[in-house]
């Protein structure tokens, strides 16, 4: 069939078109919900399965990491074993300091997990309300949020998370609530933007002009019809933060912002591993290879979520 | 349309004041005494010192530190930093060397960034798809430091193909290997964004009109779908050169790029509140523009989005 | 993710401003590469930063700038690369009791801009020096000269914003013990006897001026005019961060004539890249080495490498104001936290053998250092007494462990990897809980320290300025010091250091010193871990690279092949 795309008025008889197909209804069964109909295809699909055990299985890791793990991750740390190769009980070798990698990466999980997941979450929650009130109803609305989100943006991060940091609130008890407070403040604008051009994007197709004349009103045809149709850019940028603020964590433990040293993170040990970058570069691999089964994982489920809501290729 | 754009540059006087208030108050909350510190543990007698802060305007309050600034602002003299360096000749500096980086990783970024993305998304599921989302975890998991080490010891030293480190000598060619470490991560975002879009563009009715209509594939990709996939990515883009335009601390440090990112991050370290709030004053600039410009973009992808009613 | 290397000048080397570097008759020994003469007049290039002030002698206290400075000027003496005072510019310096000294200066040298370097060009540099409306950062290194006190007078003022501060409120213009007799001679009179005092004479705060500096300094400071052993290459040849050039000074005639062409430094912010651009023969000489290349310099560069003790040193500083070390528990525990740092292990694996492991507080280049002062055994590793000491502690008044004893440290000057040795090494022997604290900004320990509202221990280092054990001593443990932050006193220490001072020879100093440094190893006010060394690697092009005493390189001795 491919072969006939080149002719220049080849019209394709209907029958070897997905029209015909994508024209019927189904009139014997009433239609799902968006969400009830997205949900049964995902539980189908191979891709959401494996991203939501993969998932599971970090959180298990999170919260219980005295089940993977025996040894204790910061004690006994002892420099005799330094940049250490793998030995029995330690699979994956020392850390310039001379701790266990693999404790490490098990006790890490917990608080680069909660870094990255709340962060997407709240720069979700700030930043696709904004951008997608700013995109749907335009005018002066538009313009205060986008300024506003312009001011943050201009914002240097390291001032940023200096200052934040020096609040008497946070001063003395550093936590994972610092940094996500931090990432937050300085990423949501990102998000707002996407959001607010997807929504100026589908707020004009058919179907929602269509909906607003059968009378459903402005915020129902937003929540219902505009969100749903431009949530791809959203879902895809969310994912990719994920990966990137829990490295951002790391950035900010770095520069004394961020977590204390005593809580052990991925971010934390990447950035540990800056010294022993030329002698055993191993090091920085394991951290790095959970973050990124990590960034897999939520990746994948975003692509399964985002087929799966995607009303254009519907099939029933 | 005229009408529009004056009324967006416009609103760079609220953006303007409202970053640089926040910022210079930012820097003024700082904890410790800049000038103490220019010093370390030697200290100088007390009074020069206070001199030195008299000097700088550090002893007044916050509004007069503001409105002093205001009023340099306005009479085109941005003042000296802590070292008595001109803050505008450090501008003038910094800024250009920034701007071809930025234009380098933008450009590096978006070519590449758009192209594989369209081949991943029209090949959903295939070879190039997964190894296309493996690169992109790759650079987001490894962080730049390591990434731009790595870069400049091959390209560098091994294969001696570029000079390692930029220095006293900006130009595109040197730019190169530092624009494109920097435009890496970028990269990852806009292949994601432009695979998802021409994933949903690929099943649109227009898509099938057009197809149906005899149009040759390549007119059907780069006219119908390509095009109008490009919005969150031209987003993207547009708040990227902000981003980009704020310097690059890890990068410019491990190429030695005397651009914008640097001197920030100094300015920061040292509480020099007029340098901070001088670059600050000209990121607000560059992203009043940079958004402007993309919202003019979306109404040329997207001929339904219209700005002058 | 190693940032700015720039605000390093603030925070490592704010620990000291720099001293002049070595000079003498064949002065730079040579490093065993060959002493080919190679070709006189090429310029070679080396690893630097934006200095931070303007150029002028006086108001350098930093490195990158101090190396600039120490190439440009010679001053009235020097230091050989022992740290042995030699006279450069003085013919000689004579005192009949320690308090009042004549200094005859040498004639017919000449500035680079034909200026004669007379007695005045000293006087009137050192006076402009000390007057505070001049706002030299230098200016309190002329304070023990009588007369400082008036030209160095603050009054109270409130100011804008309704706080009280000092302003400076000069007196005089001039220092009365500062005399100029003829074009030639000095007469200085010091406020009290000093035997040490000409010893300082070699420090970049006192090297001459010629006048047109007095007139515009600012200007001045942009393009200097000196009379060492390099100049400029032209006017505007410091080019903002990016590099400085300077050429040989034909008319120099003083011992450290230069041995290449010129010396361009380029500016980096981070060392890592200058140590790539070294592998790759863009660049001809480094001496800051990037941590995570402290393991590789010596495979890397098997010929071209350096590894020298100088005049420095590290320590950890006990604040008196924190409770858990007050009293005789917390000399005890102080003690107990000395030994259970593992020093040599430390030195060993963290830093490669690029520090060595302290034994006293000073640093072992100077005169008079003594490495088996009664009681330095606290500074060996003994986990077994630490542990003892530690319960012994607990015994008299137990130990708040509600937070973790916290290490404090700037974040730009790779101490992250052995603050958290350390605390590990805390944590291994004394099971208490312990942990770095990391800090984006120097000013914010520093104004921590000086509020005295230091939650834990922090880090502390000290650089000498001349070669004297006084210097490491006095300025950081004596009572009310200008940068005694953690708040020792001890009156007998006090006394030794005075009469150290006093004493009629260098050894009977010397033995003052040491007695002074026995009551430091009972009390422990800081906790010294390592000596400095200093690093450095350079290209295939060059040559006889070497330090001097305070670590500097000799880059006048440096030869292109």
């Amino acid at each position: 069939m491919t072969s006939n795309y080149q002719a220049d008025h080849y019209v394709a008889p209907i029958d070897e078109t997905p029209l015909l197909a994508t024209d019927s209804v189904r009139t014997d069964q009433a239609p799902l919900s968006l969400w009830a109909e997205a949900w049964r295809k995902l539980r189908r699909r191979p891709l959401f399965i494996v991203s939501a055990l993969l998932i599971v299985l970090l959180v298990v890791i999170a919260l219980f990491p005295g089940l993977f793990t025996q040894v204790a991750p910061n004690d006994n740390c002892d420099l005799q074993f330094s940049d250490g190769a793998p030995t029995a009980g330690h699979p994956f070798g020392y850390t310039f300091q001379g701790c266990d990698v693999f404790s490490r990466v098990i006790h890490g999980t917990q608080a680069s997990l909660s870094v990255g997941v709340l962060s997407v979450i709240f720069v979700l929650v700030i930043g696709v309300t904004l951008g997608a009130l700013a995109g749907f109803f335009g005018g002066w609305l538009d313009a205060v949020i986008a300024r506003l989100g312009d001011i943050f943006f201009a914002l240097p991060l390291v001032l940023g998370a200096l200052v934040i940091t020096q609040l008497p609130f946070f001063k003395d008890n550093k936590s994972v609530w610092t940094v996500v407070m931090v990432i937050v403040l300085l990423a949501w604008p990102q998000m707002a933007r996407i959001t607010r051009g997807a929504v100026m994007e589908v707020r004009n197709a058919d179907f929602v002009t269509a909906a607003r004349s059968l009378g459903v009103s402005r915020m129902g045809s937003l929540l219902r019809h505009v969100l749903p149709n431009a949530l791809a850019p959203i879902i895809v940028l969310a994912t990719m933060e994920l990966g990137v603020f829990i490295v951002a964590e790391a950035t900010l433990s770095f520069l004394g912002i961020g977590l204390p040293g005593s809580v052990m993170s991925w971010g934390n040990d990447i950035a540990a591993a800056q010294p022993s970058l030329r002698t055993n570069p191993a090091v920085l691999l394991y951290p790095a290879t959970a973050l990124s089964i990590t960034v897999l994982s939520f990746i994948m489920l975003g692509d399964a979520l985002r087929d799966a809501l995607d009303p254009k290729s519907r099939q029933r | 349309m005229i009408q529009y754009v004056l009324r967006r540059l416009l609103q760079v006087i609220p953006v303007f004041v409202g970053t640089t208030l926040l910022v210079y108050y930012m820097v003024f909350a700082l904890p410790g005494d800049p000038i103490a510190a220019l010093f370390g543990d030697r200290q100088p007698n007390p009074a020069v010192i206070a001199a030195l802060r008299q000097q700088y305007h550090l002893d007044e309050p916050f509004w007069v530190q503001y409105g002093l600034f205001l009023k340099n602002l306005f009479t085109f003299n941005l003042g000296n930093d802590f070292t008595g360096q001109p803050i505008a000749a450090t501008l003038g500096r910094v800024f250009p060397v920034t701007a071809m980086l930025a234009i380098e990783a933008l450009v590096i970024q978006g070519v590449f960034g758009v192209a594989a993305g369209l081949f991943a998304g029209l090949r959903k599921g295939k070879l190039f798809d997964s190894t296309v989302l493996i690169a992109s975890l790759v650079v987001i998991a490894i962080p730049t430091f390591v990434l731009g080490f790595v870069l400049q010891l091959v390209v560098g030293v091994q294969l001696g193909w570029a000079k390692p480190t930029v220095g006293s000598d900006a130009s595109w060619g040197t730019l190169l290997l530092p624009a494109f470490v920097l435009g890496l991560v970028s990269f990852a975002y806009v292949l994601r964004l432009t695979r998802a879009s021409v994933i949903e563009n690929m099943n649109a009715d227009y898509v099938r009109t057009a197809t149906a209509k005899g149009l040759s594939r390549p007119r059907v990709v780069l006219a119908h779908i390509l095009r109008n996939s490009m919005i969150p990515v031209a987003t993207y883009l547009g708040a990227n050169l902000g981003a980009l335009m704020g310097g690059a601390i890890v990068t410019e440090g491990i190429f030695n790029v005397p651009g914008v990112g640097q001197k920030l991050y100094q300015a920061i370290l040292r509480s020099e509140g007029p340098t901070i709030v001088a670059i600050v004053s000209v990121f607000v600039l560059i992203f009043v523009v940079a958004n402007l410009l993309v919202d003019l973009l979306y109404a040329w992808l997207d001929p339904r989005i219209r700005y002058d009613k | 993710m190693r940032f700015a290397r720039t605000s390093k000048a603030l925070g490592m080397v704010a620990i000291a401003a720099l001293a002049l570097s070595a000079c003498g008759a064949g002065g730079g020994t040579s490093n065993g590469s060959g002493s080919a003469a190679g070709d006189p007049n090429k310029v070679i290039t080396a690893y630097s930063n934006e200095p931070q002030n303007a150029l002028l002698p006086a108001n350098t206290n930093e490195v990158y700038g101090g190396r600039v400075v120490e190439l440009l000027y010679e001053g009235l003496r020097a230091y050989d690369a022992n740290g042995k005072p030699v006279n450069a510019l003085a013919e000689s310096i004579e005192s009949p009791d320690g308090q009042n000294y004549t200094i005859k200066v040498k004639t017919g040298t000449k500035f680079t801009n034909g200026e004669e370097v007379t007695a005045k060009s000293f006087v009137d540099a050192w006076n402009f020096a000390a007057l505070s409306t001049n706002l030299q950062n230098n200016g309190t290194f002329f304070e023990s000269i009588e007369g400082y006190d008036d030209v160095s007078a603050v009054k109270t003022e409130k100011g804008a914003d309704g706080e009280e501060k000092d302003v400076p409120a000069p007196t005089a213009k001039t220092m009365s013990g500062l005399v100029l007799r003829d074009d030639s001679t000095i007469q200085v009179k010091l406020s009290q006897p000093e035997a040490d005092w000409p010893l300082r004479l070699g420090y970049s705060a006192f090297y001459p001026l010629p006048s047109e500096a007095m007139k515009d300094p600012k200007k001045f400071g942009e393009d200097p005019v000196g009379n060492g052993p390099y100049k400029l290459a032209k006017e505007g040849a410091w080019v903002h961060d990016q590099s400085i050039s300077l050429v040989k000074n034909g008319d120099y005639s003083g011992p450290r004539a230069a041995k290449n062409g010129g010396v361009t430094f380029k500016f980096y912010t981070d060392p890592g890249p200058a140590y790539t651009d070294i592998q790759a023969n863009n660049l001809d000489v480094t001496d800051v080495l990037p941590t995570n290349a402290l393991r590789t310099y010596e495979t890397d560069f098997p010929e071209n490498h350096l590894n020298k003790a100088y005049a420095g040193n590290a320590t950890l500083n006990i604040p008196v104001y924190n409770p858990n070390f007050q009293g005789e528990a917390g000399k005890l525990r102080r003690q107990a936290l000395s030994m259970a740092i593992n020093r040599e292990e430390i030195t060993k694996v963290i830093f490669n053998g690029t520090r060595i492991p302290a034994k006293d507080f000073t640093a072992p280049v100077i005169d008079g250092y003594n490495e088996n002062v009664a009681g330095s055994e606290f500074l060996k590793f003994d986990a077994a007494k630490a542990k003892d000491l530690w319960a012994k502690a607990e015994a008299i008044k137990p130990y708040d462990a509600s937070k973790p004893l916290q290490l404090a440290y700037n974040t730009d000057g790779g101490n992250k990897e052995w603050i958290d040795a350390v605390a590990n090494n805390i944590k291994n022997t004394l099971g208490i809980q312990a942990e770095g604290q990391p800090f984006a900004k120097f000013a914010e320990i520093l104004n921590l320290r000086k509020s005295k509202t230091l939650p834990g221990l922090t880090r502390a280092g000290w650089q000498a300025d001349y070669p004297s054990l006084y210097n490491f001593l006095g300025p950081l443990l004596k009572t009310g010091s200008s940068s005694n932050y953690e708040g020792y006193s001890s009156p007998e220490f006090d006394k030794l250091l005075k009469e150290g001072l006093g004493a009629k020879s260098t050894d009977d100093a010397n033995k003052k010193f040491a007695q002074a440094q026995e009551v430091l190893f009972k009390d422990l006010p800081n906790l010294p871990l390592w000596y400095q060394a200093r690093q450095a690697v350079w290209s295939q092009n060059v040559t006889n690279v070497d330090s001097g005493w305070n670590g500097v390189l000799q880059y006048y001795n440096i030869t292109a092949k």
